[in-house]
């Protein structure tokens, strides 16, 4: 008996079964789909973690305003205002530190022309393009002298020119006025696209930090400090710096808590990335299960198949069948049956994950070792579940087997 | 005329429990080329036991079994196997065709044990189908056909292979009498006229009377065995 010869008997079987083979199958194709659809979502989400932190730059830290107490209630990180721009300047000369941006943000609507657009509009260092290696598209960035004057200059992210400029006439030279204050447009951002959270980074308006402080929010304190390290190895060394160096000038003794909080975004993106693990591992756990169950359902159907088939399996040994033979014929209907269930499995998740991904807007991802991993196992669930009844068939002996009613 | 099976001695017994029964005890006897043997006797009696050891279904207690020169004794089940696919032909009462199979597929099936390349089983098969007489029920599952044509495809099935035996199991059992002669007929054309060695089982005194030999059996062992033409002793 030859591998075509054993397939043939096992397809001739199988396909004479038709509507049985179907149902049998139907738990390993659902196991196999929900693997697969579960892994894409995870590694989408996984991958789209990774594409966030390397879009900011390994490198990158962020200090935050501590939290404050107002009335009972605590405010969370942010919430106090205790960063000012000396802060920034007193990092920025610190060993490691490549550069400093602090960074005072205000959402508000903006006119040029017959045009108007609410936009965010952000005050930022002459660094701030470095650190978060932002191209230019037209013009230039604004300078050291600009910050120091506190200069009504501002650069435009590719929505905002979409929308103030939507002739194509190029805004270099043009009046946008914020909050009533004409700014004069020196330069346009590369376009940046969509950060991982689905926000438009191009929805932007950048000013000078001093220029935002003292003309458009009268804020002294900044919201946040965006920090670069000189590479990605020294971030640990750089993020102890930081919070020495503030808790000194901010004059905090331990245990008074720090009104600060300085964060590495490799340390939010690992935190993030292990969240999404744990989350893909326990996805893959529920579907590894229907997986399971698909398998004792291939099992179950092949000990019914094997006590139904009593006389048949009397008769192939009657006629010659050796007992291997007989063994390999019921393995493999019970191959055959869940290996066809996983190719099936595959494309009904192959089409499951494009509907996710095109309904949902979900970034799905889907390894192609993983198509390789779960048709092969689920191979080896026929093997595993089919071997007990296959065994039960082939030690039948032959007159009882024949006699069996 | 060489013999195809030389029995000596042959017992089987079964056990239950603490307790034995005997199938068959002491026989011998042999079976040469050619012969038509009906085995009778009531339920019981041990003429199945005996087809089934004969037929390599089975393994005796004790005794010696000679097929075809070969000490079927010492044979291991895989070997017994080869030769039930290559040497020896079933015929069962209640037919035994797989179903939802068409009658060429069933006819072709000792072939597929016995490793005969998939372009010869057919030409083959529908060889011992015309002899039969059965070649347009080529397409037929055994749910389109009558009794007799069932037992035709499995004869049909039973000599595919040649073989130096065919043991044919109360073959009339299922049929009513028309179909019974016919199968009787058709066994004795082909040993008459093809000369293939038929050992019957049968509890049917006008089946058994096809047969050129009667043994009977009674409480496992032969009480007579008598050739056609002549006296009963």
């Amino acid at each position: 008996m030859n591998l075509k010869a054993t397939l043939r008997l096992a397809f001739d079987a199988l396909l004479r079964n038709r509507a049985r083979s179907m149902l049998t199958m139907l738990g390993v194709i659902i196991g196999v789909a929900a693997v697969i659809v579960t892994v894409a979502i995870g590694a989408g989400a996984r991958a789209s973690v990774q594409a966030q932190i390397s879009s900011l730059g390994s490198n990158m830290l962020v200090v935050l305003p501590g939290s404050i107490t107002q009335g009972g209630a605590r405010t969370g990180f942010g919430g106090a205002s205790t960063l000012t721009p000396d802060d920034g300047m007193a990092i920025a000369k610190l060993p490691n530190v490549a550069a400093v941006s602090p960074a005072v943000g205000l959402r508000t609507q903006v006119v040029s022309g017959g045009n108007n657009w609410q936009t965010t509009v952000t005050g930022v260092a002459p660094t701030y393009t470095f650190i978060r290696s932002w191209p230019m598209a037209s013009g230039l960035f604004f300078s050291q002298n600009d910050t120091v004057s506190a200069a009504k200059v501002c650069v435009l992210g590719q929505t905002v020119v979409q929308n103030l400029f939507p002739n194509g006439a190029s805004p270099l030279g043009q009046t946008v006025n914020i909050k009533g204050v004409p700014f004069t447009v020196i330069g346009t951002l590369g376009a940046m696209g969509q950060n991982g959270m689905g926000q438009d980074q191009d929805d932007t308006i950048l000013v000078p930090y001093t220029s935002a402080m003292h003309r458009l929010t009268g804020q002294t304190t900044v919201s946040i400090l965006t920090v670069s390290a000189t590479d990605a190895a020294s971030v640990p060394i750089v993020l102890t710096e930081i919070t020495t160096l503030l808790e000194a000038r901010h004059r905090i003794i331990p245990p008074t808590p720090d009104d600060f909080s300085v964060r590495s975004l490799q340390a939010i993106a690992s935190a993030a990335s292990s969240t999404g693990a744990v989350m893909e591992f326990l996805l893959a756990g529920v579907a590894a299960v229907s997986l399971l169950v698909g398998g004792i359902g291939i099992m179950n159907i092949m000990m019914v198949s094997v006590t139904e088939r009593t006389r048949e399996i009397g008769l192939r040994m009657a006629v010659g069948a050796r007992s291997a033979v007989i063994l390999n014929q019921f393995l493999t209907e019970s191959i055959v049956l869940s290996t066809a269930g996983g190719i099936i499995g595959v494309v009904f998740g192959l089409a499951g994950t494009l509907l996710v991904a095109t309904l949902a807007h979900w970034p799905m991802l889907i390894p192609p070792t993983w198509i390789a991993f779960s048709v092969l196992f689920s191979a080896m669930v026929g093997v595993f579940f089919g071997y007990y009844p296959a065994r039960k068939a082939s030690h039948l002996h032959p007159i009882e087997a024949l006699r069996f009613e | 005329m060489s013999d195809v099976v030389v029995v000596e001695h042959l017992t089987k017994l079964y056990e239950l429990g603490d307790d034995h029964v005997v199938g068959i005890e002491n026989v011998s006897m042999r079976i040469e080329a050619g012969e038509f043997i009906a085995v009778m006797g009531a339920s019981g009696s041990g003429k199945s036991t005996f087809m089934h050891l004969i037929g390599m279904l089975d393994e005796p207690t004790s005794g010696s079994y000679f097929f075809e020169g070969i000490d079927a004794i010492r044979l291991t089940g895989d070997e017994r196997a080869d030769i039930r696919s290559r040497r020896l032909g079933f015929v069962f009462q209640s037919y035994n065709l797989l179903p939802r199979t068409s009658a060429l597929e069933n006819v072709e099936l000792p072939m597929i044990y016995a490793g005969v390349p998939e372009q010869q089983r057919e030409r083959i098969a529908l060889e011992k189908m015309a002899l039969i007489g059965i070649a347009h029920l080529r397409d037929h599952n055994s749910n389109q056909m009558s009794g007799g044509q069932q037992q035709r495809v499995a004869i049909a099935r039973a000599m595919v292979n040649n073989p130096g035996l065919i043991l044919a199991d109360e073959p009339t059992g299922a049929l009513d009498t028309k179909a019974s002669k016919d199968v009787m007929e058709l066994f004795t054309t082909l040993n008459n006229e093809h000369g293939i060695t038929i050992l019957l089982v049968t509890h049917e005194a006008d089946v058994a009377a096809f047969a050129k030999r009667i043994i009977t059996f009674r409480d496992g062992a032969i009480i007579s065995d008598v050739r056609r033409g002549e006296v009963a002793a």
